[in-house]
């Protein structure tokens, strides 16, 4: 095929379009997925777009099978995605502790909605991210990116798929409904001028020595039928990939499956802040939310409040030494999210004692209002809002 | 074989390959033979159907190294791990999808998911149906003991009804899968089944599916003695294999309908049941990329 496969130049493009499009211009060509509110639009832009360029597409029983074809189909050397909401994401969990554990590059986008069960399937809610962190059984560290627009639909789907490679490692696309369904201009470079990170590909032949480990605590990954008679196994295994199921094998893996992804975090933290500089109360905030705490902070500083945004944008790893440092000098963190308070435990955990910490947030249905956000900075930089160390002196 | 422990211990074990050749086996070429022993019970049928296996994929010409080997979780979900291939040991059910991914990313490759019952037609039921619906061109290889092992002798759908096992302890009260007859339904386009004391037809049986175009299925009958054949008073290994012997029929083109091996102590229908040509995933996938081709567009079509 001579010309790229991906777009380029500027579109008008919805949120969970922009997922699909970021996706091929990383070069996935495997997509496996199941129908599901309001993340479908991603499986449909890839049944028409992937056949079309060498890839695949293929609507799968359910989300159980979506997620175990992806990591086949990874295994199989092609790029490989699927996309859901809430519930599919739940039946999921299982398969996303074995890419962890067989060091499988996939990415998984969640586009999420009104939550617990069935929910709100139209409706945003920001509910999945303390799943997303610890929903499949077990001790690991999981790489999460939230988009705050269309545009970051597609540029944190291309870095997804960059760092599911370079990690060996499933990545988390933890989008909401609302954001996935804003249709907004989305500039796409020329191809040549999008970073892709390659596989990590061994150097030797099969044989001894082919798939060591190096510094980077990352085996290289051939593909199925290249001759290195592959070992993936979800037991507890020694680095050959044989199960050894003992205490001591456990924690080496264990450890260094965290290892590999935790001691890299500062090229992981992703974040964008604004007017901090000064601040003294900060709103920690990502996705939609993230976008009406901007406006709540402009109100705020209009009314002479020192106000400032920390948006992430990578949520996982938590970019715990940047928020503690912070934390010392400032009143407080207003959290902004749909949820009853998740990232904010993480705020609770690294702010240091007499920096307070108050959630704004609700359990979905409906995005904040700036008021409400104003409503929490005020109340925190006037000092009504519980310290840490009160709150805990309360339990 | 020395293995050096993280203590410091050091553990002596000989290998097979270190054996005297008369007791090597003749499909150690095939296994990670350091992996030896393996873990199944004395008796088990899984070793059998893996000896079987092994010589169909020589006698099929399959080379090891373009050979993928899928397993779910179970006793027969470890003959994965013990071949020199590319082995895969995945989730509990979910091997089929994982296969078809796979496949579906390379069709050149050779994928068999070799797995047992309870994986393939309890937790995994629902990918075996679907993966029969598409044709897809992998074989699936089930051996079925009736009963779950790994985890101690409880019931499954494949229990045959009135036996007793951990938590069928008043007999099976259920009705059992006819595998054969499941698979065909849904679309399987080979469809057999053959007990492990018919090592011949067993591996005959393999080197068909394993050329078959499309979506194979290979039932696997095998004794469990350790947890189904005592608590049914079905005697030792040597008895159920006997039994086989004795209530085993060869039925060269009997409808599905007819095999059910649903009552225990009756008799169990063997042979090929489905053997039937129609386009695989693959190649649906093929000729839709082929289609949509700018090329083929621009062209009106490929004559070459």
């Amino acid at each position: 095929m001579g010309k790229s496969p991906a777009l380029s130049g500027v579109h008008f493009m919805l949120g969970d379009v922009a997922v699909a499009e970021g996706a091929i211009a990383a070069g996935c060509t495997f997509f496996g997925g199941y129908p599901i509110t309001p993340s479908t639009e991603v499986a449909e832009r890839m049944a028409l777009r992937l056949p079309q360029i060498g890839g695949i597409f293929m609507q799968m029983e359910d989300e159980l099978a979506s997620i175990a074809a992806v990591l086949g189909a990874s295994w199989g050397g092609r790029k490989s995605m699927t996309a859901t909401s809430g519930p599919g994401f739940s039946l999921m969990m299982e398969s996303i502790g074995l890419a962890v554990m067989t060091e499988t590059p996939a990415v998984i986008c969640n586009v999420q909605r009104g939550a617990p069960s069935t929910g709100l399937p139209t409706l945003v809610a920001q509910g999945d991210m303390m799943q997303a962190r610890w929903g499949s059984h077990g001790h690991y560290q999981i790489i999460a990116l939230v988009p705050w627009s269309p545009q970051e639909c597609f540029d944190l789907t291309v870095r997804a798929f960059n760092l599911a490679e370079r990690y060996r490692t499933p990545v988390l696309i933890m989008a909401d409904a609302e954001v996935a369904h804003l249709t907004e201009r989305v500039v796409i470079p020329p191809a040549g001028e999008i970073e892709i990170w390659p596989r990590k590909r061994p150097t030797l032949p099969p044989g001894p020595g082919a798939l060591d480990l190096d510094e980077t605590l990352v085996a290289p990954m051939p593909a199925a039928g290249e001759g290195y008679r592959l070992m993936v196994e979800s037991l507890t295994h020694d680095d050959r990939g044989y199960p050894d199921t003992t205490a001591t094998t456990h924690r080496q893996l264990v450890q260094r499956l965290n290892d590999k992804i935790y001691r890299d975090r500062f090229a992981l933290y992703d974040q964008v802040e604004r007017v901090i500089d000064d601040a003294e109360v900060v709103v920690v905030s990502y996705g939609i939310s993230a976008r009406i705490s901007a406006r709540a902070v402009e109100i705020a500083r209009a009314r002479g409040i020192k106000a400032g945004l920390l948006r992430l944008r990578t949520v996982w790893p938590f970019p715990e030494e940047r928020i503690g440092e912070l934390s010392k000098r400032l009143a407080g963190f207003v959290v902004a999210e749909l949820n009853l308070g998740q990232v904010s435990r993480e705020v609770e955990r690294v702010a240091v004692d007499g920096c307070s910490v108050a959630t704004c947030g609700n359990a979905g249905g409906d995005i904040l209002h700036p008021k409400e956000i104003l409503e929490a900075i005020i109340a925190v930089d006037q000092g009504l809002a519980p310290s840490r160390s009160s709150k805990l002196a309360r339990v | 074989m020395k293995t050096v422990h993280e203590d410091g211990a050091t553990e002596e074990r000989q290998l097979v390959t270190d054996a005297p050749p008369e007791l090597q086996s003749p499909i150690d070429w095939a296994l990670r033979t350091d992996r030896l022993p393996h873990i199944w019970c004395p008796g088990c049928g899984i070793g059998t159907a893996v000896v079987a296996f092994v010589e169909a994929v020589k006698e099929a010409g399959i080379s090891l190294d373009n050979l993928s080997v899928v397993s779910g979780i179970g006793c027969t979900g470890r003959v994965a791990g013990y071949l020199d291939c590319d082995s895969f040991h995945t989730t509990h059910g979910r091997a089929i999808p994982f296969a078809t991914g796979l496949h579906a990313a390379n069709p050149e490759l050779k994928v068999v998911v070799f797995s047992g019952d309870g994986d393939l037609t309890a937790i995994g039921g629902n990918h075996l149906i679907h993966a029969a619906r598409r044709n897809v061109d992998i074989t699936v290889i089930c051996v079925n003991n009736f009963v779950y092992g790994m985890t101690g002798g409880q019931g499954g759908p494949t229990t045959q009804t009135g036996a007793k096992t951990s938590t069928t302890p008043f007999g099976n009260i259920d009705q059992p899968f006819n595998l054969a007859r499941l698979a065909e339904g849904a679309g399987a386009t080979y469809v057999s089944r053959w007990t492990v004391l018919d090592l011949g037809r067993l591996r005959r049986s393999m080197v068909e599916a394993l050329t078959h175009r499309g979506f194979s299925f290979v039932e696997v009958v095998s004794p469990c003695p350790v947890y189904y054949g005592r608590r049914n008073r079905l005697g030792e290994a040597v008895d159920e294999l006997r039994y086989y012997r004795e209530n085993t029929l060869v039925v060269p083109a009997a409808s599905v309908d007819e095999v059910d091996i649903g009552e225990l102590g009756g008799e169990i229908k063997v042979g090929r049941f489905v053997d039937i040509e129609k386009p695989t995933l693959e190649e649906r996938i093929a000729g839709l990329a082929l289609e949509l081709a700018p090329e083929s567009k621009s062209t009106g079509g490929h004559d070459g």
